[in-house]
């Protein structure tokens, strides 16, 4: 399956929902004020939120007028073409010069970084790359197991503590590990925790800066990981782990369901944070680049 | 937040105008923009958001604006009664009449299942029930193994077989709950979307297997417009009895639970509040309300302190507060008391108008800093407790090396100590004098 078929098929679901939705309302309409208001509906049906889609909505009227649009179905053009020119421009994860390339991941609970992690070591991989693992995770039952049983598939080395050590002292044996074992890529996996407990951000900030003693200039990319269903938190969530811990991607999961993973426009409007890949499935395979363009492209199902 | 708060935004939304009789069209038109936006905001899904607005229009217009209250208010008081309707009157609990009764756990990926299936074991366990764990999410990486992890922790046994089916293991563990004398049954399956026909089907076998007397939908409360669809669908397969609502410990406002309320119109049974594995609670429609509208909690916090503070108790602390027999036996009864109601962040987060006062400031430093005084008193002999004067220089050494602070920590707390005798003398003479004065609190002060 190519790149675009898979991409196509993990949001089919997706862009299913939209699309009908957004035909149903604009075909052979003529434009008026409950147009837009549907429109309006239909955004923050897919979890754009509130303000962003008042935003959206209010700068593709403003065209329509503009551009002395009459046709409901040019609308949609007009919509596609907006919401292009918010997730702007393409841009993919770039490893640094040097090795190891250090990438932290980051997140709320139940999101999937584990898992993420997991399709993210098997695909450097299958680029050749030495892949490394830490097990930074040292909180939730059987979470470093989890990672060690994606280690085996994907062929990666992995660096555990006992549950319940210190986080960042494993992630000070990983970037050691890493270095000496001559890795091209340590991904450090983190617990997952809510961004609204002070204590355990610190805790995150803590593993960051020991990265970075360790390794100036690492981690080199910070992602945080986050599930299409997610509602307006999002935002909150972003804001907070943005903050604290430099995020400057992120990785929107379980795409392969119903949800629309609209928070995502939000949060790059708001925080410009850009989304760098997107999980579309259980499957190792099932993680891609994000493309803003074929991203939308396949929301409206051209 | 942007609708940081709904109440104060109608209060300025109707700045100006005082009570007038009847709510005009006009009146309950201004108010429900703003009520739309919060819920909206909120999460709470927009088709549910429209119907909802709809209802409040109808029985609001034309309505008698009441003597004591101005029309913000009184639009409030209707949308704030509606809501609290729709989230279902009473708290209502889990069928467990039969024996074993069988309890299944559903939901999507990372809802939280596992760790929920955990702590409802905990809570059944607690009540003098016999539950055993059932581990039935045979493809996640790990879940197995998580859930013994999170037995093991609460006490009670986890029942696993190696590679058999789902149905097979959920059937041998009725078998095996039978012989041993387990009464309930809790089983964990895997996260699925709900529009995955094959492990969809699977609950569904599952469920003719063991003929369940609840099967609970675990949703999280971060999620957004998508959880009708996803709860609806899993109703409209498994006739689901209940929900049970995660990561409640966050800032979101958990609109989803509006939403499924009303789309499913199935009961909200219990609320987890936090990765400890006592943090699941009763839900209450009435706070959830209160919540989504972001209007503060007043009858949780007053219900957790009724519940640590035995009335009696209280009375004998405050008359001791106010006498000089305070001592640091019965500080430290003071600060169990405390810590009984929950984290002090959690806690201050429900009183009204606090949550605002509260941002940005970090209350972990207060919390460890009376970790560290539990400490030092648990390090004290009887005495030294009663009589905290006869503490001299060598006490202080050995309450330090027993506690593992510095002996200036030592130093610290008696100091304290003593001022807070000391302003606990003055309240007392307050209490019986007249006007008001603000207590400091000198643990907490910074």
């Amino acid at each position: 399956m190519g790149f675009f078929d898979r991409l196509f098929s993990g949001l089919t679901k997706t862009r299913d929902n939209l699309v009908k939705q957004i035909k149903s309302v604009l075909k052979g309409k003529k434009i008026s004020e409950e147009l837009f208001e549907e429109l309006e509906e239909i955004l923050i049906g897919a979890d754009i939120g509130v303000k962003s889609t008042l935003e959206i909505v209010e700068n593709v009227r403003e065209r329509c007028k503009n551009e002395k649009i009459q046709d409901g179905e040019e609308v949609e053009k007009i919509l596609k073409d907006e919401l292009k020119k918010l997730l702007g421009e393409n841009s993919a994860l770039k490893p640094p010069e040097t090795t190891p390339w250090v990438i932290m991941v980051v997140g709320v609970n139940g999101v999937g970084k584990t898992t993420t992690i997991g399709k993210l070591a098997a695909k450097f991989t299958k680029e050749g790359k030495k892949v490394m693992l830490a097990a930074g995770d040292t909180f939730r039952a059987a979470a470093a197991e989890q990672l060690g049983i994606w280690a085996e598939r994907s062929k990666a080395q992995l660096i555990r503590h006992a549950e319940g050590s210190d986080p960042a002292a494993v992630a000070f044996d990983a970037v050691q590990a890493a270095k000496t074992r001559k890795s091209d890529v340590l991904i450090v996996d983190t617990a997952g925790r809510l961004h609204t407990k002070s204590n355990l951000m610190d805790e995150l900030k803590k593993v960051r800066r020991v990265i970075d003693r360790e390794m100036p200039g690492a981690p080199h990319d910070v992602l945080l990981v986050m599930d299409a269903t997610t509602g307006q938190n999002g935002l909150s969530q972003a804001k907070v782990f943005k903050e604290t811990t430099e995020v400057n991607g992120i990785v929107l999961t379980k795409l392969d369901g119903t949800s629309k993973g609209g928070i995502i426009v939000a949060i790059k409007k708001e925080l410009d944070l850009p989304v760098k890949y997107i999980g579309v499935g259980e499957g190792i395979d099932d993680l891609q680049e994000f493309n803003p363009d074929e991203f939308i492209e396949a929301l409206f199902g051209n | 937040m942007i609708f940081e708060n709904l109440a104060e935004k109608l209060q300025n939304t109707f700045s100006g105008l005082k009570n007038r009789g009847k709510l005009s069209e006009k009146d309950v038109e201004l108010a429900l923009k703003e009520v739309r936006l919060a819920l909206l905001e909120a999460d709470v899904n927009y088709k549910v958001v429209k119907t909802f607005t709809e209802r409040v229009r109808t029985r609001a217009v034309g309505e008698e604006v009441l003597k004591s209250l101005t029309p913000a208010q009184q639009v409030i008081k209707i949308v704030y009664d509606e809501l609290t309707a729709l989230m279902g009157g009473a708290v209502s609990g889990l069928n467990l009449s039969h024996s074993p009764s069988n309890i299944m756990m559903v939901g999507l990926q990372g809802a939280g299942k596992t760790t929920t299936a955990g702590k409802l074991a905990r809570n059944l366990k607690e009540n003098g029930r016999r539950p055993l764990l059932v581990a039935c999410d045979i493809y996640r990486p790990a879940a197995i193994k998580q859930l013994q992890v999170v037995g093991s922790q609460v006490g009670v046994e986890v029942f696993s077989v190696a590679d058999q089916k789902p149905v097979s293991i959920a059937k041998a563990a009725l078998k095996y709950a039978n012989q041993n004398g387990y009464d309930v049954i809790i089983i964990d399956t895997a996260g699925r979307l709900h529009i995955d026909e094959d492990l969809m089907q699977e609950l569904v076998d599952i469920k003719s297997a063991l003929n369940p007397q609840e099967i609970l939908f675990i949703a999280d409360a971060m999620t957004g417009q998508d959880a009708v669809n996803v709860a609806d669908s899993f109703n409209q397969r498994l006739d689901i009895s209940g929900v049970i609502l995660t990561k409640m410990d966050g800032d979101a406002r958990g609109g989803a639970a509006l939403s499924i309320r009303e789309v499913v119109g199935k009961p909200i049974k219990y609320a987890s509040f936090g990765e400890k594995l006592d943090s699941l609670e009763a839900f209450h429609p009435d706070r959830m309300t209160s919540r989504i509208l972001g209007m503060g909690d007043l009858g949780t916090i007053l219900e957790k302190a009724q519940k640590a503070i035995d009335e009696k108790d209280a009375q004998q602390m405050m008359d001791k507060l106010t006498t000089d027999d305070f001592n640091l036996e019965d500080f430290y009864n003071q600060m169990q008391q405390m810590k009984k109601m929950g984290p002090l962040n959690q806690l201050l987060e429900m009183v009204p108008g606090m949550n605002k006062q509260l941002k940005g400031q970090d209350l972990s430093g207060a919390e460890d800093e009376m970790k560290k005084i539990e400490a030092m008193i648990n390090s004290m002999t009887n005495k030294e407790r009663r009589q905290p004067d006869i503490i001299d220089a060598s006490r202080k050494k050995r309450i330090a090396v027993g506690s593992g602070v510095k002996v200036q920590d030592v130093n610290k707390l008696l100091k304290q100590f003593s001022e807070t005798k000391k302003m606990m003398r003055q309240f007392g003479g307050l209490a019986t004098g007249k006007g008001k004065r603000k207590i400091r609190m000198p643990f907490f002060g910074k």
